[in-house]
């Protein structure tokens, strides 16, 4: 069997897992209706206005540095890979890739980032 | 000594029995397809056996935790207690909320459950028991348990609320910085195995398991794993993203029935899965311990069915998640985020490399040892 279909065997049991267990939650389950009752809960009182509005820029600091260092991460892997037949070579080549990575961690550490204002 | 490496108790041959059979009774489409169909029902019933017996033992083993008895009423120890939980679940109400983005709500279990499913496809349970062997599995594992985190953006920011909001948003920093250790632990063990294959890497682990192969960067590597493990299910002393004292259940606060069962389930069977590829990377799989030079040892350890090894070590791993769970407060998020940029991600790259010169150098055990 290829893994492709056996990937998708995976992909199409977890959906019908879902699908499943909702479609029979819904069959099984007690319906009422109260105009109370679809008010998002949040912590028990009415809620102030709209949830949906600019957040915190912290998180998004964040999400770029981890962006920066995923992205590194999938040139990693191949080497990591065939570690030892690229030898001491590799090591040296890579060795001037992480540096490169390490300085963009110092910079963002240098200013400030890192910290949680 | 050679060793006899056939066990009487190996599920493989059951599984290369239903092959040949049924080979030999139908064309191949339908071969095809029945196995397909064979395989999705026996995940799914590992799936749904492996939740229900991991909350068993995680509400007896916090009960031992916190000198009580746990579940003791349902059954006799209290054995069917998640399974009538289970049952109440599935005909409580899925209550419809006015005010949130109706299709985002509906698709965020989608993603947790689908993404747990599929790193769980590529587990190998034992001698032959993995539903797919990728050459690329350790890589496919970190990409798609990331997808789940999708699905917690998505329930965060689609229920209009502004308590799932930061929940979600503590969440995504969380895991996203937390997914870069884990990464990296697992690349410093491919740089030790030479493989990316989740099946094969259990295999170079045959002599020696890759937390003792690599000496000390191996086990820096496990710590780092099982710290940023912890985080990625959010649990132990990182669960600030469902910190209940501060944001009533942060992003899963809106949902119910069972779509919020969904959640519950994704959540337990990340937990297994963070133990079980622990496992499998450095704990050598369903591979039996072997110590060099002691033959027949080694050999009554090969009598062991391979799953019994699997199934241990993976036990091992949550209980002791649990009692790192119940031993330490809870961290604020300034402080779990300089955990992992400032400590553990410049460790591991460090670290990374000492592997790289311990196997240059040939100084691995195998390498020492011989095999």
């Amino acid at each position: 069997m290829s893994n492709l279909s056996l990937f998708l065997a995976v992909f199409l049991t977890g959906i019908v897992l879902v699908v499943a267990g909702l479609g029979l939650a819904l069959l099984l389950s007690p319906k009422s209706f109260n105009p109370q009752k679809g008010e998002p809960y949040e912590c028990g009182i009415p809620t102030h206005g709209t949830s949906w509005m600019q957040f915190k820029a912290g998180y998004y600091l964040y999400a770029i540095l981890y962006l920066m260092f995923d992205v590194e991460a999938i040139f990693l892997f191949p080497w990591a890979t065939i570690v030892r037949d690229l030898g001491m070579n590799g090591l040296v080549s890579i060795l001037f890739f992480l540096l490169i990575l390490s300085l963009g961690l110092a910079y963002a550490w240098r200013k400030g980032v890192l910290k949680w204002k | 000594m050679i060793l006899n490496y056939s066990q009487p108790l190996e599920l493989s041959k059951l599984t290369s029995w239903i092959d040949t059979a049924l080979q030999s009774a139908l064309p191949g489409f339908w071969v095809l397809f029945i196995e397909l169909l064979l395989v999705g029902i026996a995940l799914l019933a590992a799936y749904a056996v492996i939740a229900i017996i991991l909350i068993y033992v995680e509400r007896k083993v916090t009960a031992f935790f916190q000198a009580r008895v746990g579940p003791n009423r349902v059954g006799k120890y209290g054995i069917f207690q998640t399974i009538a939980d289970v049952l109440k679940i599935l005909i409580k109400e899925i209550i419809q909320i006015n005010r949130v983005d109706k299709f985002l709500f509906f698709t965020a279990p989608f993603f947790m459950v689908v993404a747990s499913m599929l790193t769980f496809g590529v587990i190998p349970f034992g001698q032959g028991l993995q539903a797919i062997d990728f050459n690329i599995g350790v890589l496919y594992v970190t990409a798609v348990s990331s997808l789940g985190i999708i699905g917690v953006l998505l329930a965060g920011w689609s229920s209009n609320n502004k308590y799932s909001m930061i929940g979600a948003m503590r969440s995504g920093a969380q895991f996203v910085s937390y997914e870069l250790s884990a990464g990296f632990a697992l690349m410093t063990m491919v740089v030790l195995s030479g493989t990316m294959q989740l099946g094969e890497m259990v295999e170079t682990q045959r002599y020696c398991w890759n937390i003792f192969n690599g000496h000390l960067a191996s086990l820096v590597a496990f710590v780092i794993y099982l710290i940023s493990g912890h985080a990625e299910t959010n649990r132990g002393p990182f669960d600030l993203p469902e910190a209940e004292s501060e944001l009533t259940a942060g992003y899963h606060t809106e949902y119910s029935g069972l779509q919020f069962g969904f959640f519950y389930l994704a959540e337990y069977l990340n937990m297994f899965i963070i133990a079980a590829i622990a496992a499998t990377v450095f704990l050598g799989g369903w591979m039996p311990v072997q110590i060099w030079g002691w033959d027949a040892f080694n050999q009554l350890m090969w009598y062991i069915p391979s799953y019994v090894w699997f199934f241990g070590k993976v036990g091992v791993l949550i209980f002791f998640s649990l009692w790192v769970r119940w031993s330490f407060p809870r961290l604020r998020i300034d402080q779990l985020l300089n955990l992992e940029w400032k400590y553990l991600l410049p460790i591991n790259l460090v670290n990374i490399l000492i592997m790289v010169l311990i196997v240059l150098s040939g100084l691995t055990l195998t390498d020492i040892f011989g095999k």
